[in-house]
């Protein structure tokens, strides 16, 4: 029997329309988890502002067991570590970037390509673990100080998780980069080296900050590894020595204190606060990523 | 007139495949040299040897021997970086970098050690008079040179050949991206340049190489899909008493 036409169209279109909104529903509850998210640690955590002095929230002492909630020792912590690992992991990654782009011969290339993938799937724990065996004595042996759970200890496990990130994306920014320009680079009389360097790397810049962007949002956030090593004391990280004494991060207080924690307390809240801050600066950073990302796509589009 | 690159039995090859067959020929100085033929015919394979280009492109191969001022291009003791200065190049697409106009310009003699140029304002200068640019740029050196049109892009890269005073600039069809004005004015440029450089110019626009060169190279496959020179001399000549019949066939159209 021969159908009108309606009637075939109408499924198509009865399912083109459940697939659409199928499709809407999960994209846009990505969105929707992100904002229920923040508005659950902006309600758990704003009552902290009212229930203490801003002079103590912003304080240098934390001892919550008797009133004190300075987060500016754990925020210090944060930031001395991650900078450190991002100036640490920086040359690295670029130089490995350069290594697997541009210089290593192909095969080399496809051996190391997932090498660097499987790195960046390594559980922190086990990275922390490794970190509290070998690393931590190493540390205090070779430097001669009292414990080998400090900042800077953090901070070479952190680099070295940042590690495979900053690679990756910067490998791929390299690749971007027009043979057209290494080519006018040779034919100038510039070197293999001259031309990598004042070149190619260069022109692959937007990229290469993204890439850094995105390994810092991954060390900032990173809690496991990082609590397993770097001492845990919420002392001020003040002084040319503070890389080399106990730290500790805004993620690892929150992910140790929060199991003990009565629901509801001024400790609850603060702690609840800190993630408020954590969560601002990774969105800030991936901003910055995302920002850079665009220009270079729109850089692109301009060729 | 004296031959400023003697090339003698040369022949290409990417990895099995032979790109030109015995190509021999004398290049003179402070002369446009025009190479021309249908795509595929080795032209610009044929330029890349005369500034190693061709060793950056893998399992190429050549045989046969190259000569700049009686030197041999691939002798041992030929250093590619000090040929390379010395033979510039101006590529089909323009190429600069990423950068501002002015590093653009400074970027071969500051990678070269930039004191033997002199004062780098000034090298940038002269070389961007002398790609006739000067007077469109002077206002935004620091701008991004990708914010150039193409035509003043082409004129940049040209700029930035002579900024480490070449003694040959080859250009691989340097105006076929451009627009007709934008092309006149590079041919008007070349013009220019020869007075000092010697220009060697592939290119598949014949007209253009009728206005611009004193001598002509036309390339073709032979039967076995090899690139070979089949004819050279004059321009006037290849153009209006061509000796083989394929360079008639070419140049009146009938092919290519």
């Amino acid at each position: 029997m021969m159908t009108s036409p309606v009637d075939r169209r109408e499924p198509i279109k009865l399912g083109a329309f459940l697939i659409e909104w199928f499709v809407r529903l999960a994209g846009l509850s990505t969105i929707g988890f992100v904002i229920l998210i923040f508005f659950f640690l902006l309600r758990e955590g704003i009552p902290a502002l009212f229930e203490v002095p801003l002079s103590n929230l912003f304080g240098t002492a934390w001892y919550p067991t008797f009133g004190y909630y300075g987060t500016i020792p754990l925020i210090l912590g944060s930031l001395l570590v991650t900078l450190t690992a991002v100036v640490i992991a920086l040359p690295l990654g670029i130089a490995s970037a350069v290594f697997v782009r541009e210089v290593a011969p192909n095969w080399v290339r496809e051996v190391l390509k997932p090498l660097i993938e499987v790195l960046a799937g390594i559980p922190s724990v086990v990275l922390g673990f490794f970190g509290m065996t070998i690393l931590v004595p190493a540390i205090r042996t070779l430097l001669n100080i009292p414990t080998g759970l400090t900042a800077f200890s953090g901070a070479l496990v952190l680099a070295y998780m940042a590690l495979p990130t900053i690679i990756s994306v910067a490998e791929d920014a390299l690749d971007a980069v027009p043979k057209s320009y290494r080519d006018a680079g040779l034919a100038m009389g510039a070197t293999r080296w001259q031309t990598i360097w004042r070149v190619v790397v260069p022109a692959a810049r937007s990229g290469i900050v993204t890439a850094v962007m995105l390994g810092l949002g991954r060390a900032i956030g990173e809690t496991m590894a990082v609590m397993m090593i770097t001492g845990n004391a919420a002392r001020m990280p003040l002084g040319l020595d503070a890389l080399f004494k106990p730290v500790r991060t805004m993620t690892a207080t929150v992910a140790a204190e929060m199991g003990e924690v009565a629901q509801g307390s001024v400790h609850y809240h603060v702690l609840f606060g800190i993630g408020i801050i954590l969560f601002l600066v990774t969105f800030v950073i991936n901003l910055f990523a995302a920002k850079s990302i665009f220009k270079k796509r729109y850089r692109g589009g301009l060729r | 007139m004296s031959a400023k690159f003697a090339v003698r039995d040369l022949d290409v090859f990417y990895g099995r495949k032979q790109a030109l067959r015995k190509v021999s020929l004398e290049i003179p100085e402070h002369q446009i040299t025009a190479l021309i033929g249908p795509s595929g015919c080795g032209k610009s394979s044929f330029l890349r040897c005369l500034n190693r280009m061709n060793d950056t492109i893998p399992n190429s191969r050549i045989t046969g021997q190259a000569f700049l001022d009686e030197r041999d291009i691939y002798g041992t003791d030929m250093d590619v970086v000090e040929l390379r200065r010395r033979v510039g190049m101006v590529f089909q697409r323009p190429n600069p970098f990423p950068q501002s106009i002015y590093d653009n310009v400074a970027f071969g003699p500051r990678v070269l050690g930039a004191r033997q140029f002199g004062r780098l304002d000034e090298v940038v200068e002269t070389s961007l008079r002398g790609a006739s640019l000067w007077d469109e740029v002077k206002d935004v050196l620091h701008h991004n040179a990708l914010s150039l049109s193409l035509g003043q892009q082409q004129r940049l890269c040209i700029a930035r050949v002579i900024a480490v005073r070449p003694e040959v600039i080859l250009m691989d069809e340097p105006a076929s991206a451009l627009d007709p004005i934008a092309t006149l004015k590079i041919e008007d440029l070349m013009h220019a340049l020869v007075e000092d450089y010697t220009i060697i110019i592939v290119t598949h626009n014949m007209q253009q190489a009728a206005r611009v060169s004193e001598q002509t190279a036309f390339f073709m496959v032979d039967d076995d899909q090899v690139g070979v020179l089949v004819e050279y001399g004059p321009t006037r000549e290849i153009f209006t008493h061509p000796r083989d019949a394929r360079t008639e066939g070419y140049v009146t159209g009938r092919f290519g």
